[in-house]
């Protein structure tokens, strides 16, 4: 496949790069890559990944656009309101760049769906706002060894880290267990600042770029921890839990569970 | 030197930067190690800038010469894939 002028022009900047070249950018073209999540997170992280020409880009959201989401959900805007995330983020990134195809699905994603959906995708982005998701996802990735971007902020904090099931830790080697439900607050109930979800979904789209490119360090066997009140980031280790419940040698969870007992989602 | 094979030409007159470059490493890629690219550009900069960003990325450039009022030639040899 050879780049159209358009495309040279579009993609000049990462073609100049040593690190991507034209070899680098048809990668970015030919790459599959799902987020789960159509809210703070998952805009910016779907908004660079269609930027930089992600060929297809699939995402799972059940929600709405509300008010509320517009401090810090950048696909959206005032006109939207109502109209699905899934909807509303594809209309704005294949306007953006319309070599990417926006798959949008508007629906709840579960143990009994999400093999299905990120079966066919190269690599799977975290973007979701509650456990039992985080753990759903993990699970299903470590199962069907996929690579895992996964990021979550709260307040003035956010978190980055990625999963390569088999080399690296999983979220399970991290927390084991979910916590039980109340203990941490949700963003609803604690608020977060609306620009870190740019600073948290910058760095995921990087980390997805850099796996699509194969080049540089990834987060793996690490957890970055961005403070926005210090301006400060923190890199802690990792280690691979080799009594993992899930991506150890002998895992106990071998099958996808009911993430959601015990926990009430709104 | 006179007697470089050339087995590749590009002739980006009429582009400017980042154009030139984007050109002619699109080009340097598509070509094997030890093989001769030349490009022929009108845009007096890229005349400085090519040869530069070719010798960073580890490539030899073995000839940059003007050849009339507006026109540059350059010869680069693919060192590095």
């Amino acid at each position: 496949m050879d780049f159209t002028e358009d495309q040279l022009q579009r993609y000049s900047r990462h073609i100049i790069l040593p690190e991507v070249g034209g070899k680098g950018q048809k990668k970015i073209l030919n790459a599959k890559v799902f987020i789960v999540g159509a809210g703070g997170l998952g805009c910016p992280v779907g908004y660079y990944l269609a930027a930089a020409g992600v060929g297809i880009i699939g995402m799972i959201d059940n929600d709405t656009v509300e008010l509320s989401n517009l401090q810090r959900q950048i696909a959206h805007n005032t006109k939207k309101l109502g109209v699905h995330k899934v909807d509303s983020a594809k209309e704005t990134f294949e306007a953006l760049n319309p070599d990417v195809k926006i798959i949008g699905i508007k629906e709840r994603i579960s143990k009994d769906n999400i093999i299905d959906l990120i079966k066919d995708y190269d690599i799977i982005v975290d973007g979701s706002d509650n456990f039992p998701t985080r753990y759903l996802v993990n699970d299903a990735c470590v199962m069907l060894k996929k690579p895992l971007v996964s990021g979550a902020i709260l307040r003035f904090e956010g978190q980055v880290t990625t999963i390569l099931p088999k080399e690296g830790h999983c979220y399970r080697c991290l927390f084991e267990e979910m916590p039980p439900p109340g203990l941490v607050p949700s963003c609803q109930e604690a608020g977060v600042i609306g620009a870190i979800t740019g600073v948290v979904g910058s760095l995921q789209a990087t980390e997805v770029l850099k796996l699509i490119l194969g080049k540089g360090d990834i987060l793996k066997n690490t957890l970055l921890i961005y403070d926005a009140l210090k301006a400060n980031f923190r890199r802690v280790k990792v280690p691979k839990n080799p009594e993992c419940p899930v991506c150890s040698e002998n895992p106990t969870i071998t099958e996808l569970l009911d993430y959601d007992a015990g926990y009430c989602r709104i | 030197m006179e007697d470089v094979r050339i087995n590749k030409k590009i002739n980006i007159k009429g582009l400017v930067c980042p154009y030139t470059f984007v050109k002619s490493k699109l080009a340097v890629e598509d070509m094997e190690i030890g093989e001769v690219l030349e490009i022929l550009l009108d845009y007096e900069e890229a005349a400085r800038s090519v040869p530069k960003s070719m010798e960073e990325l580890g490539q030899k450039v073995l000839k940059v010469e003007k050849i009339n009022d507006t026109d540059w030639v350059l010869l680069i040899r693919k060192d590095r894939s």
